[in-house]
């Protein structure tokens, strides 16, 4: 019997991202089906299946230890790279394959100010926080920031001005529980915030930058959303790597003394 | 042909990320500045001009509306393959930093909505399986 579970497994590692493709497939299913018969559709079926894979990633980061949710597993492999930024960004470059350009257009200016203002907020949010619990020195304040920027902006910046490594850690889990908490929240929050149109997703993606997040928490809300949102949310980790370490910097350690 | 749409894309693709590396690297950062939102505006110039004079056949659009279609799942993996751990054993810290940022984000959509006049009314509703 073991001998047919290690072909099994066997089999599912050597073709691991046609493996993806069907675990993924199944998963989605199941959550539609869950979507329908629990929640009458109210509860969109995507948001359940984005919710499910980020449960069965904690799970998979508690059994192997790893970083890479189920993906460490050998026999989910193809699941990282099914999930892993290449594909990922090569479909979200295909949704916007008739876009309304003329919505693009007019949203652009707006697009702008929130990319603007989602880099100041989350670095001020992210530097009072980390004031609040101890860490006094700009350094680590604005490293933190950063983490509450995005989980990449975060690293990009301790390490441009030489924070400790575990200022470091500290704002890529930051940066991860802000890219978590939009991809399952989104949904939730869309009516209070009237994220319902083209130009509102524009400035949600400006405002809260973390691509995976963005990408997912649209999914999950209406997929006709996510080539706006994602558009300005690809140019939120650039403008905080840009602004983070330079700008920012310094404006914390002048206030900082 | 599919193809051509699937090469389509993977031009517009690559020719976004090398812009966007070029600007990481003229300004100093380490970071692919907006690559993958050059090649969404890239894909639009190109697609609708094609279809327009009729070169992007549907059968080649396929290629296009395919990998937009496969988007939700390929997210549902993505969601799959996040470290959760590490983010759930961050700390309060952590976890103020990140919810703080979102909430008062959240906050401000409604507010930068109001920029160029009333915002445009939500999209008709619409039903069914995702991709389609």
């Amino acid at each position: 019997m073991t001998e047919i579970f290690d072909l099994v497994a066997r089999v599912m590692s050597r073709y691991g991202l046609v493996t993806a493709f069907a675990v993924v497939g199944i998963t989605v299913w199941v959550s539609y089906q869950l979507s329908t018969r629990l929640t009458r559709g109210h509860l969109h079926g995507s948001a359940i299946a984005i919710m499910i894979g980020l449960l069965a990633a904690y799970l998979g980061g508690v059994f192997t230890g790893g970083g890479r949710g189920v993906a460490d597993l050998e026999i989910f492999a193809g699941i990282g790279l099914m999930g892993g930024s290449m594909l990922r960004d090569f479909a979200i470059i295909a949704t916007a394959f008739g876009v309304n350009t003329r919505e693009l257009a007019r949203a652009g200016a707006s697009g702008v100010v929130s990319l603007f203002a989602g880099v100041f907020v989350s670095f001020a949010i992210g530097a009072a926080v980390a004031y609040s619990f101890g860490y006094t020195d700009a350094v680590s304040m604005t490293t933190i920031g950063g983490g509450a920027a995005t989980y990449i902006v975060g690293p990009i910046t301790g390490a441009a001005i030489g924070a400790s490594s575990d200022v470091i850690a500290l704002s890529i889990a930051a940066g991860l529980i802000k890219s978590m908490l939009v991809m399952a929240g989104t949904p939730f929050i869309a009516p209070f915030i009237g994220l319902n149109n083209p130009r509102s997703a524009m400035i949600y993606g400006g405002l809260m930058g973390t691509t995976s997040g963005v990408a997912g928490g649209l999914a999950a809300t209406d997929e006709r959303l996510v080539p706006y949102g994602a558009m300005t949310a690809t140019f939120y980790t650039g403008l905080g790597a840009l602004l983070g370490p330079s700008v920012i910097f310094v404006t914390i350690r002048a206030i900082m003394g | 042909m599919v193809i051509y749409g699937v090469a389509l894309l993977a031009g517009c693709m690559l020719t976004g990320a090398f812009i966007g590396e070029l600007i990481g690297e003229l300004i100093g950062i380490d970071a692919n500045v907006g690559g993958v939102g050059i090649s969404m505006l890239l894909l639009i110039a190109i697609a609708s001009k094609a279809q327009a004079s009729g070169r992007l056949r549907p059968i080649s659009q396929s290629g296009i509306t395919f990998w937009s279609a496969i988007y939700i799942p390929v997210v549902v993996a993505m969601a799959a393959s996040q470290n959760v751990v590490a983010a759930v054993r961050g700390g309060t810290a952590a976890v103020l930093a990140g919810v703080l940022a979102v909430v008062v984000s959240c906050a401000l959509v409604p507010l930068l909505s109001r920029i160029g006049g009333e915002p445009p009314p939500p999209l008709p509703d619409i039903s069914g399986e995702p991709g389609e």
